[in-house]
């Protein structure tokens, strides 16, 4: 049982940041993902010092409110004081999530947070958080029903905003032209990949973020020429990256974000062979 | 106060190990990081920082043991496997390099991180320490490794050196070095391994997630200081090695305090404030020049107020009141009284009895000015076939900027004009 | 919609970088025709389109569309940025790009009606595409590429067509369709604005020619543009005094309106 719920947890988080994920990967913006979710720390620790708690709600205001301070810092170096962009994002991630390292340094006493957890998460104790009605009942883990109403939200999200995400993605210039609101646009996504980010935290940590975000939109996008298609197959890998991994860890007995990552890297690794053998293919000109 | 004597007295061995480790890992980083910069190949810095954890792991799990030699070995391996899969993802595929190096970035770590945790859940004892690849150790450096530290960071400062002019010229203009006969892929292979090695050694003192701050952060505040690469890898260094000194000092002081955090916190404050302080490029400077701009506009616009109070009824030396003055422009009255101030330390104005008359040399001052406002106006309606209606505002703002050679072309080139479209007279300096 | 005039920009100056790369530029474009906009490589054309669609800041001046503010018009106004300004690796097919012409303001919600759909593949037809309309937008030639571009726009139903370079890349018998096209729209009323870099063609293509390089060298119908004198001006590089103002301003941070 505690298996399943490991890899239901996995594969909510794993959908949540891919179908975001695909977004930034299209827009050229996965660094910026990698950044955020290195700088929501700070966020979070704060959230638990006011708290007192792993509140739910807290820390989502917390890396809320790190993950719009990281976007308008990264503007604000790039475009204020005209740094180039990527030693922008690497200055303000850098320099947060220091700042997250300290603060939990200084607060050790009052911070149950450690340098291991926020690297590579705690999916493993899953399970053992549950969540229960007044009267006692068993819902199951609290994490999974965190997971599944962030999926809830994302999915709306990605519904409802899909011609405005997919024209600003796609040719931003021509969205301003039509008169489109192309910042809400950007914040509104940058928003949600925080929002996710801090919910996927405390499971797989902050750099095992970034493979759920990064991996899986990009095995899909390899081998399909359609959105839709695309994030179908994004989801699909998301799951089977999180089903993969939760049995090689088992079965060499290490960490289970690690291994789910290192299963998607497997997908990507096995989908661009098979692309580079179909490239291949097609440049050889038929002989008759 | 006793604790900063006894840390710069550095008798205590333990001490000067840290800070010379420290100070050694930012300075190699920094240098090497400036190149990284330069390539605006920043985050692949970061990549590499994450690759290299499988490469430690997998050389301790052949080896045995954690000699460094042989982890620092791994690690360059793993880190060299990382450049060339963002390469060949960003050549082979529709993907760009942010995607690539997020991939390689994440995955690597993650496949890491998993051989880590097995290693450390096999109850093998020599594995201890071995997370310091992750999070760093600076604090507790050791003398075997501020040995193995400095006697990589100085090959690697002495290739640098060596081979300057080459990085320099792929960095900026690799096509170039290309035509000239560079052995190009021969010197980006040296500069990546170099990187590699820096990486390597260096995220033993910081950690995976902070090394790129190593790397990238000097650079960029260096940037700032100046236009000169030389003197842009030398304010690095000094910035990498200085943090290295001061986060070293904040963690002796107080114990607490993890040291590689505080190296970076003081890089990125060192950076921060070079945006802002550094002179001509920081923001202060910038700022400060648009204020210069600013006054230099108000005093100008005041002179030539003058000028057309005196053109307008032929008397240039009478006396103008404050409100005179004040009802010919659109000045708020606190801006005209401090223009009125600047231009009188100058002695381009006098005041007498409540009343303002423009100097000799005041005079001088404001009709360069209408003669600039007037051939601007001509050289708009002349090259640009702008209207006499449209070319006013333009030359508002252009006069106050042409400079003596500037004004010497123009009228060379407009052949000394005596009227402007309008058929105001240019007044020209008597000489 | 007997507008006089397309397009008036009024001392339009626009900085790249702090320096202006287009200085002042005045004209008046009447409606209904087929324009012009040429110029040298680095002339600013492209910034003029972008500054007369409000996709960059202007430094000074301002831009009139059928004599209104762009806001207040922009649903007769239609933009085909360059081609090369878009990844087309992008995941989506040529209907939905097509599509996308049909977006409007404030109903990005709403789904789009038959009536959307319909007036996309007429559109798709006009450029001899439709039967492409499933196809992937990665398996496109430049040309294929171009043409979708330009059925996008023709989807909005707009007034003033203003195209960025749609003659680049393309093979001739795009080049040709789209020459037909622009007569076409023409003839229904439309004004049609392009950036073309070719001296050649451009007096087959437009009526009227706006010479473009920093500054405007001329503005007319094509008849009196086509000189020797004043194409010499325009592609005879660029006003020395121009451009060392144009540096100092850069190098000063220097405004170029004093408010």
């Amino acid at each position: 049982m505690d298996g399943f719920w490991i890899i239901l947890s996995g594969t909510l988080i794993a959908i949540s940041c891919g179908l975001l994920g695909a977004y930034l990967v299209l827009r050229k913006m996965a660094m910026v993902g990698d950044a955020i979710s290195h700088a929501v720390l700070p966020g979070i620790v704060l959230a638990y010092l006011f708290s007192g708690s792993r509140e739910t709600i807290p820390m989502l205001i917390g890396a809320a409110v790190l993950g719009v301070l990281t976007t308008v810092l990264i503007e604000l170096f790039y475009k204020q004081a005209r740094l180039q962009i990527d030693a922008s994002i690497g200055i303000t991630f850098t320099w947060l999530f220091a700042i997250g390292i300290i603060l939990i340094s200084v607060f050790a006493g009052q911070v149950d947070l450690d340098q291991d957890c926020v690297l590579y998460g705690e999916i493993a104790y899953v399970p053992l958080d549950l969540w229960f009605t007044a009267s006692g009942i068993n819902l199951g883990p609290r994490t999974v029903w965190i997971a599944a109403t962030l999926l809830l939200l994302i999915l709306t999200f990605i519904y409802f905003g899909r011609r405005g995400l997919f024209i600003t993605t796609f040719n931003e210039e021509y969205a301003k032209a039509l008169g489109l609101n192309v910042a809400f646009w950007h914040y509104a996504l940058m928003g949600s990949v925080s929002l996710t980010t801090v919910v996927s935290f405390e499971s797989v940590g902050a750099i095992l973020v970034v493979a759920f975000l990064i991996v899986p939109p990009a095995t899909a996008y390899l081998i399909t020429t359609s959105l839709k298609p695309m994030l179908w197959l994004t989801a699909f890998f998301g799951f089977l990256s999180s089903l993969g991994g939760y049995f090689l860890a088992v079965w060499i007995n290490g960490s289970i974000a690690g291994a789910m990552a290192t299963v998607a890297g497997i997908f990507f690794l096995c989908v661009w062979i098979f692309s580079l053998i179909k490239q291949k293919q097609a440049s050889i000109p038929f002989r008759a | 106060m006793k604790e900063t004597l006894e840390f710069f007295s550095f008798s205590d061995p333990n001490v000067r190990f840290v800070v010379l480790g420290t100070m050694i890992l930012g300075a190699t980083a920094a240098m090497v990081g400036s190149f990284a910069f330069l390539r605006k190949r920043a985050l692949v810095g970061d990549a590499i920082a994450h690759a290299i954890l499988p490469g430690v792991c997998l050389s301790f799990m052949v080896s045995g043991d954690k000699n460094p030699i042989a982890l620092i070995i791994g690690a360059v391996i793993s880190g060299w496997l990382s450049l060339m899969v963002i390469d060949g993802i960003s050549r082979t595929t529709k993907l760009k390099s942010d995607a690539a190096i997020g991939i390689v970035l994440s995955v690597f770590f993650g496949f890491g991180i998993l051989l880590l945790t097995s290693i450390q859940n096999s109850g093998n004892a020599a594995q201890s320490g071995l997370d310091n690849f992750l999070f760093g150790k600076a604090a507790s450096l050791t003398q075997d490794d501020i040995l193995i530290f400095s006697g990589i960071g100085l090959v690697l400062i002495v290739l640098v050196l060596l081979f300057y002019k080459e990085f320099k010229l792929i960095s900026f203009n690799p096509d170039y070095a290309k035509v000239i006969g560079l052995p190009v892929k021969f010197l980006e292979f040296l500069l990546a391994t170099i990187t590699v090695l820096s990486v390597a050694v260096g995220i033993q003192a910081v950690g995976v997630v902070l090394m790129a701050a190593l790397l990238i952060t000097p650079a960029s505040g260096a940037r700032f200081w100046t236009n000169k690469l030389s003197y842009m890898i030398l304010i690095a260094t000094v910035f990498g090695a200085l943090s290295g000194l001061m986060g070293s000092y904040v963690s002796y002081v107080a114990p607490a305090m993890p040291t590689g955090p505080w190296v970076v916190m003081c890089l990125s404050l060192l950076t921060i404030s070079s945006i802002w302080f550094a002179p001509k490029r920081g923001m202060f400077a910038r700022f400060k020049q648009h204020r210069d701009n600013k006054k230099k506009i108000l005093q100008e616009n005041i002179l030539k107020l003058f000028y057309h109070l005196g053109e307008a009824n032929q008397d240039f030396e009478a006396g103008r009141s404050f409100a005179t003055l004040k009802a010919s422009r659109e000045l708020s009255e606190s801006e005209l009284d401090r223009g009125l101030k600047l231009l009188k330390q100058q002695n381009y104005l006098r005041k007498m009895t409540d009343l303002w008359y423009i100097t000799q040399a005041g005079l001088e001052a404001s009709k360069r000015v209408i003669k600039l406002h007037r051939l601007w106006e001509m050289y708009l309606n002349q090259r640009l076939k702008l209207e006499p209606d449209h070319v006013h505002n333009d030359a508002e703002a252009i006069e106050h900027i042409i400079t003596p050679e500037i004004e010497q072309q123009l009228e060379r080139e407009l052949d000394f004009p005596v009227k402007d479209p309008h058929q105001s007279t240019i007044p020209y300096q008597e000489s | 919609m007997n507008d006089k005039t397309a397009i008036e920009a009024h001392n339009l100056t626009v900085s790249y970088n702090r320096r202006p790369v287009l200085w002042n530029v005045d004209f008046e474009l009447p409606a209904g025709q087929v324009i012009g906009i040429i110029g040298p490589n680095g002339s600013g054309k492209t910034t003029l389109l972008k500054a007369i669609m409000d996709l960059v800041k202007k430094s000074s001046g301002y831009v009139k569309l059928f004599e209104q503010d762009l806001e207040e018009v922009r649903e007769r106004i239609s933009y085909v940025p360059q081609r090369e300004s878009v990844d087309w690796d992008f995941p989506a097919s040529v209907m939905d790009v097509v599509l996308m012409g049909r977006y409007r303001k404030n109903k990005l919600l709403k789904r789009l009606s038959k009536a959307d759909r319909d007036l996309a593949a007429e559109a798709l037809e006009k450029v001899n595409m439709l039967e492409y309309s499933n196809r992937q937008i990665s398996q496109l030639s430049g040309g294929q590429q171009q043409r979708v571009f330009i059925a996008r726009s023709l989807a909005q139903g707009a007034d003033l067509y203003i195209m960025d370079e749609p003659f680049v890349g393309v093979d001739a018998a795009t080049e040709e369709a789209i020459m037909l096209l622009m007569q076409e729209m023409k003839k229904e009323g439309k004004t049609v604005v392009v950036v073309h870099h070719d001296l050649q063609t451009a007096k087959l293509y437009f009526d009227w020619i706006v010479l473009l390089n920093t500054r405007l060298v001329a503005s007319g119908p094509k008849d009196q543009i086509f000189n020797e004198a004043l194409l010499q001006e325009a592609y005879g590089g660029k006003l020395n005094v121009l451009s060392k103002v144009g540096e100092l301003i850069k190098e000063k941070d220097f405004p170029v309106r004093e408010k």
